[in-house]
Parts: structure tokens; sequence; C-alpha cells
């Protein structure tokens, strides 16, 4: 630490006003900052500070999703494994994902990052951090083949329309990690849907009865009753069965959302340390669940043959990027609802049109994806009419004091 | 017409002052102005509907572009030839027959010459009449101005209509498709080869309408970024 301190202030007055890189101050500012807690003092205003900053918070988020990264990075061992029907050890498979995995990892970093030093040194104002967690964000909910270029060009899309264009940090009017994986399932298709893009074959030959499908694609096309089957084609015994798998997230799909138990890790984390809005993520399930009921009380009787209907309710809860999403993506805080209110709308709003377009609209399998960044354009109206609704009731208790005076 | 812009109120006071030479420093800004400063796509936001929905392909974009040229150049001469016949009351009825007549002209020679290009255009042709930007002018500019001045200013403004618009068609076939096609000369490819064997994939976003959104509000940023003085003080 002494190093880094003496290097760094060895380097300082070159980014300092008047010195050579005058113009790259942002740059050593924000790794300064990154390895030191900041002897900045307020000017003004509040004197009274809370030690966890930006920096910090952001930090706090990625520990939070450590657990589904990690386990991610088994999962894709596990899958390719099986689905090449070789024996692994368990370190054989984290080493195989930890390989698929780093790559997304830098490229996602590397252009996230760039392009905000890029807009930071252009405006002339410090780097801010938010691009921490969504560079990590967008590893985990990409599919694991998936050509970097493909991750550059989202990553560099949504990083400067969604954000920098509105005004940087703080500013984004949607879930910058969801716009670059919304991004590149609409302008290139192929490596985004189907059945051939959630599991890594890396060149060999798959097993008699691979299907490369997940759940979600598996769910589309039921027949006759409601039963899933993992990579291999073998058959789960019974739905039970196959919502243990998908619950520990033994099944296959994008990098990091298949477990909704290292979700739900990160999630305790998140509600713990007060990151997270705990409203959203319990609203945002029940509002998944009370869809999930509709479908399992009207499914037999409006549409008989179509058995995704008839999906029990808590197995849709786990499938697909369900969970993820109503834990990491829609408790952004900056594009979320503001208000108390609001949050409990816009959560429950979210579970309920994500089990909503997935079940009924078999091409956008992940309805979670589209009805995210939905409600973060419909977010400033909720807030806006909880606002009004609020002054409109404190107006009515004025108007009757005024009258019984 | 309630969407006519702060700019189009100044132009009906740029009353046109009897013998002048032909191409004044006046009239010319009547031609460049459109262009860029008071361009009616990316300044008066103003025909966004036809800018997403007829440009995925250039040549779609350009005979769009001519049919505009057309019914702005003669509608406004038109309508400036009447200005002092037309009854204030029922002025806008009489604008809506002019443009319209000359909108089904437009149709029916499309419909005669290219009939391929025709039907990919569907009803946006027929939809020109719904343009903001031609009863914009024939309400803002020709009705107070003499027949001159109102065709070059129906020539401005169409084509700062049409430059964004064949603009933006570039942008999105060269990404969309890979490809320009021209009629008659056939594709001309801008993406080479190589880059499809290293995996290079055509954007499917660029084909989409919110794709063209986003290339007129880049258009936009580059413009004002260069041209300061449109930025609004808040």
């Amino acid at each position: 630490m002494k190093v880094v301190d003496n290097l760094l202030g060895k380097v300082r007055p070159v980014f300092e006003k008047g010195g050579r890189f005058e113009k790259f101050w942002p740059v050593f500012d924000a790794l300064e900052t990154f390895a030191f807690v900041p002897d900045h003092t307020t000017k003004n205003g509040a004197h009274i500070r809370d030690a966890i900053d930006m920096k910090r918070t952001m930090f706090l988020v990625i520990v939070a999703m450590v657990p589904a990264l990690l386990f991610g990075m088994y999962n894709l061992g596990y899958q390719h494994y099986m689905a090449i029907g070789q024996e692994a050890t368990l370190i054989d498979m984290f080493v195989f994902g930890l390989i698929k995995t780093i790559p997304i990892i830098i490229v996602s970093y590397g252009v996230g990052l760039g392009v905000e030093f890029v807009f930071c040194i252009i405006k002339g104002h410090a780097i801010y951090e938010g691009f921490l967690v969504s560079g990590m964000l967008i590893p985990l909910i990409m599919p694991v083949d998936i050509p970097l270029w493909m991750v550059a060009v989202a990553t560099a899309f949504s990083v400067v329309f969604v954000k920098e264009v509105f005004g940087g940090t703080g500013m984004n009017i949607l879930n910058v990690a969801l716009t670059a994986r919304a991004f590149i399932f609409f302008a290139y298709p192929t490596e985004m849907s189907g059945n051939k893009v959630w599991i890594s074959l890396n060149g060999e030959g798959a097993v008699d009865g691979y299907t490369g499908e997940t759940l979600l694609g598996q769910a589309v096309g039921l027949e006759g009753n409601v039963g899933f089957h993992d990579v291999a084609g073998t058959a789960y015994a019974s739905i039970a069965d196959s919502f243990w798998a998908s619950f520990v997230g033994l099944i296959p799909g994008s990098i990091g959302e298949t477990s909704a138990l290292a979700v739900l890790i990160g999630a305790a984390i998140l509600i713990w340390t007060g990151i997270a809005s705990w409203r959203i993520i319990f609203w945002g399930l029940i509002g998944g669940a009370v869809m999930g009921m509709i479908f399992n009380l009207v499914g037999p009787s409006i549409s008989p043959e179509n058995m995704y209907l008839q999906v029990p309710w808590w197995h849709q809860l786990v499938m697909g990027g369900f969970l993820f999403g109503v834990v990491f993506m829609a408790t952004d805080p900056v594009s979320a609802a503001q208000t108390t209110r609001g949050k409990v709308i816009y959560g429950f709003l979210i579970g309920l049109l994500g089990i909503l377009i997935r079940v009924v609209n078999p091409a956008y399998p992940e309805g979670i994806m589209m009805a995210i960044l939905f409600m973060n354009v419909m977010a400033p109206t909720i807030d806006h009419y909880v606002v009004q609704a609020n002054i409109n009731k404190r107006l009515k208790r004025l108007k009757t004091a005024k009258t019984t005076a | 017409m309630s969407e006519l812009g702060v700019a189009e109120k100044s132009a009906v006071k740029r009353e046109v002052v009897s013998k002048e030479p032909l191409f004044s420093a006046k009239n010319k800004r009547l031609l460049t102005d459109p262009l860029d400063d008071d361009n009616p796509i990316t300044v008066q936001v103003l025909g966004i509907c036809s800018a997403l929905a007829i440009t995925v392909q250039v040549q779609q974009a350009v005979v769009m572009s001519l049919s505009v040229v057309f019914v702005m150049l003669f509608g406004n001469i038109i309508i400036s030839v009447f200005r002092n016949a037309i009854p204030s009351r029922i002025r806008i009825i009489v604008m809506l027959v002019v443009v319209a007549s000359l909108v089904i002209l437009v149709d029916e020679v499309l419909k005669a010459f290219l009939p391929d290009i025709s039907e990919r255009l569907s009803v946006f042709v027929g939809l020109i009449i719904t343009n903001c930007i031609i009863m914009g002018r024939f309400e803002a500019f020709a009705m107070g101005n003499k027949v001159f001045p109102s065709a070059l200013d129906g020539i401005g403004n169409a084509i700062g209509y049409a430059w964004i618009l064949v603009a933006v068609a570039v942008v999105r076939e060269i990404f969309g498709s890979g490809a320009i096609s021209f009629p008659g000369v056939g594709q001309i490819k801008f993406i080479p080869a190589e880059f499809f064997d290293f995996g290079y994939y055509n954007n499917n976003l660029m084909i989409l309408p919110p794709m063209a959104l986003i290339v007129v509000g880049i258009i936009i940023w580059i413009q004002r970024a260069r041209n300061t003085k449109l930025i609004e003080e808040n």
C-alpha cells in the first residue's frame, strides 16, 4: 500500500492543473480514489458524510454478484461435459467456465470504461464508478459463446446511448447492462436466442439425444404434460426434480443467471447492506407469482393444449433469468421508481409483465428483459402519479381541517 | 398544424422587398437555412414519421425525397400565386386540395414507371399529404410571399428534409444489409466479404424503426456540436 501511495504521489504533479497531462486528471483521480479513501472535504452544505460512497456501494453490489458468477463458471463446465458425455472433475468444470468467461468480462470492462474515460475527459469531470456494476452484469447475462466483438459493440452502444447522452452516471434512463443484452437480442438474434447458443460444445461432438434448449425453450413446445429434460435429453423424474435443478442452477442458460440459489445469496447481501430495495425484489416476486397463478387457474379452461400455462407458478419463478432480473436489474437505483409506493407498483408490474410476456409471446422467451426495460421507461410516470396522489390527499385533509375549524 | 415551430412564425415576417436581384443574400438564405440552421427534421422536428418508415433502403429514401421536392416546389408556387385569392377562413382546405392533387399525381407516376418501389413505399406516398413540413411551409411562407421566394423556400425545405432522409438511409442500409442496392446497377457491397468470414453479422436492429430515431438523434448531436447557436438555454 505504501508503495502505491508513493507512486501516486510522485506522478501526481503531472496530472494537476498546469501539468503535462492536465487533461487526464479524471483518470488519475479515479485510480487514486479507488485505492485510497479520498481526503476531500466538503466545502458547503452537509458536513456529515456516510463513509459508504459510490465506489464502495458499487463494490458491494459486485460482491453480491460473486456467488452467481462463480456458480455460473462451474455450470458452464458442467453443461459442457454433460453435453459431450464426458466425466470431469469439479476443477475441470470450473476451469472450463473460467476460460470462457474471463474474455467476456475483460471486453465488457475494457470497452465500457474506455467509453466512460473518453466522455469524462471531454466533459472534464471526475470519473464515476457507475460502470463497475454494469461491466460485471453484462457478462453474466450473455450466452457463453457470444462473439467478443458483439459484446464490445453492445456495451459501447448502451453506455453511450443510454447513459452518456443523458448525462453520465446517475442519469441513465434504462438499465445499461440490460440494454446491452436487448441490443444483441434484436441486432444479432442468432447469437442470443434459439437452441444453439446456451451451451458451449467447443467443437466436440454431442451425445445422442442432446438438445441445447433452455427450460424456457422447452416450455414453449410442451405437449401433453408439463415435464422437462436436461441437456443430455434425459427427462427429469418429476416436476419437483426440474424445480430443484433450476433452483440450484444446473440448467443451460446465460452465464450467471441460471442459479436461483446464488442469486438469492446475492439478494440477501444486497438487502442486508441496504443497497437494493427489498420492496422491488419482494413485490417483483409477488407479481411473478400472481401472474403464474392466474395462468395455472385459467389455463386448463381457456387453452387446454397450451401446456406453458400449466407450468406451476413456483416453477416459473426459478426458470430463466426472472430472479436474476428482479434482484440485480430491477433494483438499479437510478432507473427504478424512487417513491416508496412507486417501488411497490414498479416491482409488482415487472414481475407480472415478465411472466406474461414470457408465456404469451414465444418470440420473447426472456420476458423479464422486456418487462424491466419497459418499466424503466414507465418509472418516472409512476413516481409522478404517486407524488400527485399524496399532494391531493393532503390538500383534501387541509380542506376538511378548514371546514371543521 | 399546431406543431408549427417558432422558427416558422418568424419566417412569416420575412417579407421580401420588391426590386431586388434574383439571388440576393436574402433569397439565398431561403435556400440554405433549411439545410442546417432551420432544418425541418433535426431542428423543427417535423416529418419524423416518414423518416422512420422509409429509410431502410436508400432508393426508397431517394424516391420519397424527390416526391417531396416536387410536391413542395409546385405546392408552394400554386399557393403563392393564389395567395390573394384564397379566403383566409377556408385556406387550410384549399391547401389540402392543392397538396392532395399533387400527391395523387406523384403516386400515379410512380405506379406507372416504378411499380416495385411504389409498392414498397405503399401508403407513405399518400401520407405526404399529412407531412407537417408541407402544410407548414404553405401556411407560414407561401401564403405571405411572392412566387419566386416561395419556390426557393419550397426547394430549400424539401432538400433539407431530403438530405437527412438519405443520410439516415445510407447508414441504415450499410449496417443493416451490408450493401446498398441501386436500381439498374444492383447491389454495391460496402462491408468487405472478409468481415463476414471473420464472423461479422449485419445488424438486424438497423432495419427496425427505432434505429432510424437513434440515427436521427446522432445527426442532431453532431449538428449541435458544430452549430452551438442551436442549443437552447435552460
